[in-house]
């Protein structure tokens, strides 16, 4: 899933301070998931926000929904008659920055994203989620025993490991498995140690974002 | 068991204070409760494993927001007292209304909210 973070209070606070009424939209996809945009989210930072407004003596009315998805238009679209009657100052969205920009598409009015949108990763434990891929467009995981090098290894080395390797951790940091030292106990497990002896070749990174921003076109799904 | 507490404590029951979420705590300060507090069971005697560890970690993130938002952090408190522990219970309440009388009404409450009587404060207590 799409992992993110909601950007400090401090932050949005800057970002709504001329405003008097805006609408936080939240996500139930992801953002959900990795709670930090979901309705619950929402109902937090809406709270925090009056109770910082009240404070100052400026309220700030701020009306909380949660949309289904915000990286499809018909979801988005469901927006329309509350942004129309309500006479919003801004939009705020709780998604990753798909939705703020899929709002922004759609509505003449200024979008705010309330989250850093930060990695594609999975939860290692409650609370806790990790970087797992970093869609360069051409998985090649299986020749390096299902682990990715290039989200993983802090250099994206394809043939590693580097120097900086010691006791399992990556020289950038003791946070940080090394993912190389995690192939190589992978390989070992697998019987499959000896493929490691071939180099690997220089990745073409044409299906990652060195050819721009990407598109999938499916015919068969066209309405 | 007839003990007195501060009569300015308004109990909210919750089953376990596992139940208690960041909103419940936030709401009570974004309506102008001048202080909200949990009381749960002391560690490793929750009858639910750790809804008391789950409450003090939330507690302790709303501090955390309320920092942010430049109110006093204090104004939220996890007190850990047995079920059967009546004075703790009391003793607990008088803590928190002495901590808010001594940081004063909520900025929270507007001028219109402002309460003549204000004597030490409302405090909004999570209870098992
Ligand atoms: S808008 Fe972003 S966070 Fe929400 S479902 Fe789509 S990809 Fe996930
Ligand atoms: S120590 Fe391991 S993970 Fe870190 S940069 Fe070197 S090979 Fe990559």
């Amino acid at each position: 899933m799409v992992v993110a973070e909601r950007k400090p209070i401090e932050e949005i606070l800057a970002m709504v301070a001329d405003f008097k009424k805006v609408l936080l939209v939240g996500c139930k996809g992801c953002v959900t998931v990795c709670c930090a945009g979901g309705t619950k989210e929402v109902g937090i930072l809406a709270s925090a926000l009056r109770i910082a407004r009240k404070k100052a003596g400026n309220p700030l009315e701020v009306v909380e929904h949660t949309l289904e998805r915000q990286c499809d238009p018909e979801y988005v679209d469901q927006l329309a008659p509350m942004i129309k009657e309500n006479g919003f100052d801004a939009v705020l969205s709780m998604a990753c920055s798909v939705g703020p920009q899929f709002i922004a598409k759609k509505y003449p009015i200024q979008v705010f994203p309330m989250l850093n949108t930060t990695f594609i990763g999975g939860a290692l434990e409650h609370g806790v989620w990790a970087e797992f891929c970093q869609s360069c467009g051409n998985c090649i995981i299986h020749n390096f025993g299902g682990l990715c090098p290039i989200a993983r290894c802090s250099k994206s080395l394809m043939n590693g490991p580097c120097g900086g390797s010691a006791n399992k951790q990556c020289e950038v940091s003791p946070e940080i498995d090394c993912i190389w030292h995690l192939i190589y106990d992978r390989m070992v497990e697998l019987g499959k140690v000896e493929k490691l002896r071939t180099v690997f070749p220089i990745k073409d990174w044409s299906t990652s974002r060195d050819g721009g921003p990407r598109k999938i076109v499916r015919e068969d799904l066209k309405l | 068991m007839r003990l007195d507490y501060p009569p300015n404590v308004r109990i909210v029951n919750v089953p376990c204070t596992g139940r208690v979420d960041m909103l419940h705590l936030l709401k009570a300060i974004e309506n102008g409760a001048d202080g909200v507090y949990v009381a749960g069971c002391h560690e490793g005697e929750c009858h639910f494993q750790n809804g008391n560890l789950k409450a003090k970690r939330r507690v302790a993130a709303v501090k955390e927001i309320l920092k942010e938002v430049g109110l006093e952090p204090e104004r939220v408190e996890m007190f850990h007292v047995a079920a059967s522990d009546g004075p703790g219970f009391a003793a607990a309440a008088r803590e928190m209304t002495e901590r808010i009388r001594r940081l004063g009404p909520s900025p929270v409450r507007g001028a219109a909210e402002e309460d003549p009587l204000w004597e030490g404060g409302g405090a909004e207590a999570m209870s098992t």
